[in-house]
């Protein structure tokens, strides 16, 4: 069993996502249950691969025994092992929490939605594991596609943001396609990791610079990175919570993992991956501050927060780009830290529509006393993303600035800087609205039974809502006390093959 | 490896964490703050004797970041500030109690918490040992206060809280980019007496690091022109305004200012930089624009709280001055300010609390119906104005010598100048306290629980000034600290 | 003349560009994104061939075959897996479209948009 823990990871959930319908035609509570196992199952076999990959070195596993370049592969190492964790983590908290929005649907609908909360962690486990440039169009696409469903779940406005997304995503991948198409002419070969041997050697440079550019292109698009932002805020703000919490905090990260891979371990160093680097770089600056200036600009809440989400890939995006030691490992770190701190912050947002009708900024006025618990663990995770001690996201930002100083990038500090000073302005914004704003006359009132007593509050969220967003904002801070844990147990040995 | 300068934090900070899951049961909430003031005031007092004899306990666990550990020393400079805040906050945690019981305010729970977390963090400041650890609670007593200063909620002390926010958080930024320079500069950015930057980069780099560090630390030490927050948070609570914006907070800000140019830069290298004589020329502009513009403060916490933006930057003069009187008259002013202003900030708070007068001329004649507090006042604005026999002179004094001793003796004139300005604006009230107004009044004292506090710390005031190294030895461990930086820079 | 196969995908891909940009139907735009993705699968294909080779089919008993006479097969199967992708792509897509077409009684984009601003 253990032997084949890098495919168990993404066949499990694979295999859950075919099942579980089947099981909903019976029973609903059945099919969450073996969703959730299929999950935790999932987890343990990340965690398990990592603990294996810590100690060993990297992990090779031939699938169906056929030996690379001609068979796939996949190819764990302490970076894919580490984003293995984090995905299956926060699918699990996110699966949990979804069973909030599923009240009152009937229970088909309930284990469909369980079904392609699955697939989408198996297609985004997939890509993180896999050595074939193929197999990863194949995930990325699985993982888009139960994206566009279940963010369409969201309502009558979802449905027009999901349609948009297929069309851009669509695009998105068929550049990332006909990229790597030019790779194959230009190479032969599919396998990452023969790829990386080949590319230097390889005799067209035209060649293999368009399929850069193409994939870089799609890449892009998909991580939402400055000018190509366009399609995720309203992809985001309409979805439902626990599928805003999960695409917004892992889909973009696992895209920046893809960029990564091809640019640092596959694509040799310096040449036509540096200077890509440096446009990337470039791109990642605006998109701090275009992010965050668009947020501010935001009344809707899940709108800020989807805005924020570009201007937080910009910061990961700016630690690639600035390439050295400090600014790679503020970047991984930040990948944590944000999906993280991003699906706790969807999480409670998801409790205050849900309890308190609130969806805009405004509308939070006083809910600091009705629902303190929610409105706590989103103060946590506001203070992680503005990035101030002791949580997680002061720490990646002492990375990145430390990166960027170290190579003299004074404008990238000071995109650092002023986004941090633009998310604490619309981060307080809503804390100075819960906290010391009297609610409106109008309010929404909570729902007719207070489904907890005094200890949570009036209004507070059930037991079920509050779990998985107090782990991941106990996460947040703990990532940040024990941030040295994690730079030299995992980030370390994950840059440790990076080429430059 | 002493676990008492990691406990000493640890202790009011576990307090805030009571205090919030005790918010149902108002005495056992209530009790957790003096409780921890005692408990950690007493373990800084264990920790007195082995610092007068030049030992330095420490406690370093974590890493934060690599090769900088989270690392908590108790040093003189450290340890003055870690008695004082501690201390007054034994004192200010009854008054706390009292006023707000007495004031029937709202939201006490978080009241505590959060003024239970700032002494913490202003602990972890007094005692850190290296920059990462000293930003990480410099950041964190941000947070903390924010809550405190928008505590009543109206639309005015949330503006103001606002305008506190920007102020501090844009600094905090600033202070963020020079720390990781100086960590980048120097492996360990471990504060060393004599400082650690010199000959680490070129002379305009480290200028500009210079002026961010000052500008970072300044806000917070309330240096014209970064000063404007403070004026506005007085709109918080009386005690928060008493311990925090005249003792914790501007102190930390100061405190860090007087770190980086002993602890960072060194005295040398600020001369060399040409540093010191723009801080003691920004700190003496400040000195005497606040003192003029308390002149025109009608509000009697307004007033103080430029009299306090004036009184800070003695401090700031110190330590541009440089010399060892210099540096050991800022340090010792640090604590004899914070005793004679908290002094004044408790006696506005019980006026306030008994008779609903804020405003200066309201308050002619309430020396006969409140002699205590309005001795304990007296006692305080003379300290201030630094009359011989009270704590404010010893600093005074010292600060004087320093400029003579760096050779910049025409500071001794801001000195005289600001001492009679300081009488001009504070005088009058005490006079027109006890013999103006008219006709009899009749006794109406403060409760014991606000009044002892403040006869506390005027009699401190006063005990420090006739013998400066009395009790705390704070006067030594100034001076001790002082002759330290000076002769760092040379073996 | 072995460029023009790499010119017509060029230009299904900008036709495929094009019609998702400038068209206003929802449905025509589903369209021009096929286009686009049968323009990266012309690529491919146009990848496997080579001058005068076979289809690679061979018999039992055949002679071990040399890689120049048939052609690529790799390419293919990729873009048999692709076509399952386009096609599954285009399920999901029409499925939104019906339930876009069933609350806004239009698949013109800018009614559309009016519709979701109510």
């Amino acid at each position: 069993m253990s032997a084949h823990l890098p495919v168990l990871m993404v066949v499990l959930p694979l295999a859950g996502a075919v099942v579980v319908p089947v099981v909903g035609l019976a029973s609903a509570r059945a099919a969450r249950a073996l969703a959730l196992l299929a999950l935790v199952l999932a987890h343990l076999c990340a965690v398990g691969a990592l603990r294996v990959v810590l100690a060993n070195g990297t992990w090779r596993y031939r699938l169906g025994g056929w030996a690379p370049p001609w068979g796939i592969e996949y190819v764990v190492d302490a970076l894919a092992g580490g984003m293995a964790v984090l995905v299956s983590f926060v699918a699990l908290l996110t699966a949990l929490h979804a069973r909030y929005s599923h009240e009152g649907r009937n229970p088909l609908n309930v284990a469909t939605s369980h079904a392609l909360h699955l697939l989408l962690a198996a297609g985004l486990l997939g890509i993180v594991v896999t050595g074939d440039a193929f197999n990863l169009y194949v995930f990325l696409e699985i993982s888009a596609l139960s994206a566009y469903a279940l963010l369409a779940g969201g309502g009558a406005r979802a449905e027009v943001a999901a349609f948009r997304y297929l069309l851009i995503g669509t695009v998105a991948a068929s550049f990332y396609l006909l990229g790597i198409g030019y790779l194959y002419a230009a190479t032969g070969t599919l396998n990452l990791a023969d790829l990386a041997a080949r590319l230097p050697q390889a005799p067209d440079a035209g060649v293999v610079g368009t399929g850069l550019a193409l994939i870089v292109i799609g890449l892009a698009v998909k991580i939402a990175l400055f000018p190509l932002h366009g399609w995720l805020p309203d992809a985001y703000a309409y979805a439902p919570a626990p599928t805003s919490a999960f695409v917004s905090s892992v889909m973009g990260k696992v895209g920046a993992y893809v960029v990564l891979r091809f640019l640092f371990f596959v694509f040799p160093a310096g040449g036509q991956a540096g200077r890509a680097l440096d446009l990337l770089g470039l791109a990642a600056a605006a998109a701090i501050v275009a992010g965050s200036v668009m947020a501010l600009a935001q009344r809707d809440l899940r709108r800020m927060l989807a805005y924020s989400s570009v201007a937080q890939t910009g910061y990961i995006m700016l630690g690639f780009g600035l390439g050295n030691a400090a600014a790679l490992t503020g970047a991984l770190l930040h990948v944590v830290n944000h999906a993280v701190m991003k699906a706790c912050l969807f999480l409670s947002a998801g409790n205050l529509l849900a309890r308190t009708g609130a969806a805009g900024v405004d509308e939070c006025r006083g809910v600091g006393a009705r629902l303190p618990v929610t409105m706590g663990a989103f103060g946590v995770a506001a203070v992680s993303m503005i990035g101030l001690p002791p949580a997680g996201g002061f720490f990646s930002k002492w990375y990145l600035v430390q990166g960027a100083l170290e190579r003299g990038a004074w404008i990238y500090v000071a995109a650092i800087v002023a986004g941090s000073a633009l998310t604490a302005v619309y981060m307080f914004r809503v804390l100075e609205a819960a906290y010391f704003r009297p609610a409106a006359p109008s309010a929404a009132s909570p729902p007719a039974e207070a489904a907890n007593g005094p200890l949570f509050g009036p209004g507070e969220a059930p037991a079920g809502m509050l779990v998985p967003m107090l782990i991941l904002a106990l996460a947040a801070l703990g990532l940040g006390v024990f941030n040295q844990a994690l730079v030299d147990g995992v980030v370390a040995p994950a840059l440790a093959g990076v080429a430059s | 490896m002493d676990p008492r300068p990691l406990v000493a934090p640890l202790v009011p900070a576990a307090a805030a964490l009571l205090a919030l899951a005790t918010g149902r049961w108002p005495n056992l909430r209530d009790a957790w703050s003096p409780l921890a003031a005692v408990a950690s005031f007493g373990v800084l007092v264990s920790l007195l004797p082995e610092v007068l004899a030049g030992h330095e306990p420490s406690a370093s666990v974590l890493a934060l970041a690599p090769g900088f550990p989270l690392h908590l020393r108790a040093d003189a400079f450290g340890l003055l500030f870690a008695l004082l805040a501690s201390g007054l906050w034994t004192v200010a945690s009854v008054y706390n109690v009292a006023y707000m019981r007495a004031a029937r305010e709202k939201h006490q729970t978080g009241y505590y918490a959060c003024f239970a977390l700032c002494v913490s963090a202003a602990l972890g400041v007094a005692l850190a040992a290296n920059l990462v650890t000293f930003f990480v609670f410099y950041e964190v007593l941000t947070l903390a206060t924010y809550p405190l200063v928008a505590h009543r909620r109206t639309p005015e002390a949330v503006a103001s809280g606002r305008k506190y926010l920007a102020y501090t958080l844009g600094a905090g930024q600033l202070l963020l980019i020079a720390v990781v320079a100086a960590a980048t500069l120097a492996p360990g950015a471990e504060f060393r007496p004599g400082g650690f930057l010199a000959g680490t980069a070129s002379r305009p780099v480290l200028g500009l690091l210079c002026a961010m560090f000052l500008a970072g630390c300044g806000v917070k030490a309330a240096l014209m022109p970064l000063h404007a927050w403070l004026p506005a948070a007085m709109v918080a609570p009386t005690p928060v305004s008493a311990l925090l914006h005249a003792v914790a907070v501007v102190k930390a800000g100061t405190f860090g200012c007087v770190r980086v140019v002993g602890w960072v830069f060194g005295t040398d290298l600020m001369r060399d930089l040409g540093a010191d004589v723009a801080l003691a020329s920004a700190a003496a502009a400040t000195i005497l624009l606040a003192s003029l513009r308390a002149l025109g403060e009608q509000n009697l916490k307004r007033r103080l709280a430029y009299s306090t933006v004036s009184q800070l930057s003695y401090v700031l003069l110190g330590a541009g001055l440089g010399s060892a009187a210099a540096l050991a008259g800022a340090m010792f002013h640090m604590a004899a300010h914070g005793l004679m202003k908290i002094t004044l900030f408790f006696c506005a708070g019980s006026i306030y609390l008994r008779t609903h007068r804020a405003e200066i001329p309201e308050l002619a004649g309430i020396g006969r119906s409140m002699p205590v507090t309005m001795a304990a006042f007296t006692a305080g604005i003379l300290g201030l104005a630094g009359v011989p026999g009270l704590a404010g002179f010893v600093s005074k004094w010292n600060l004087g010598l320093g400029s003579l001793e760096a050779g910049q003796g025409g500071f001794i004139a801001v000195l005289v100048l600001s001492g009679l300005l300081n009488a001009a604006y504070f005088f009058p009230i005490a006079y027109a306290g006890f013999f103006g107004g008219g006709g009899r009044v009749r006794f109406d004292e403060a409760s014991p629980a606000l009044w002892l506090p403040l006869a506390a710390t005027a009699g401190a005031a006063v005990a420090l000034g006739l013998v400066p190294g009395a009790g705390l030895h704070l006067h030594e461990l100034a001076w001790q600290a002082a002759r330290n930086v000076v002769a760092g820079g040379r073996p | 003349m072995e460029h023009a196969i790499h010119v017509l995908a060029t230009l299904l891909l900008l036709v495929g560009l094009h019609g998702m940009l400038t068209r206003r139907h929802l449905m025509r735009k589903l369209m021009a994104m096929n286009l686009l993705q049968v323009a990266v699968i012309v690529f491919f294909i146009a990848l496997a061939a080579k001058s005068g080779a076979q289809p690679p089919i061979t018999a039992v008993g055949d002679a071990a075959p040399r890689a120049h006479d048939y052609v690529n097969p790799l390419p293919h199967a990729l873009m048999l897996t692709a076509i399952v992708v386009g096609v599954a792509t285009n399920g999901v897509a029409l499925a939104l479209l019906i339930r876009i077409h069933r609350r806004y009684g239009t698949l013109d984009e800018p009614d559309v948009i009016l519709g979701m601003r109510e």
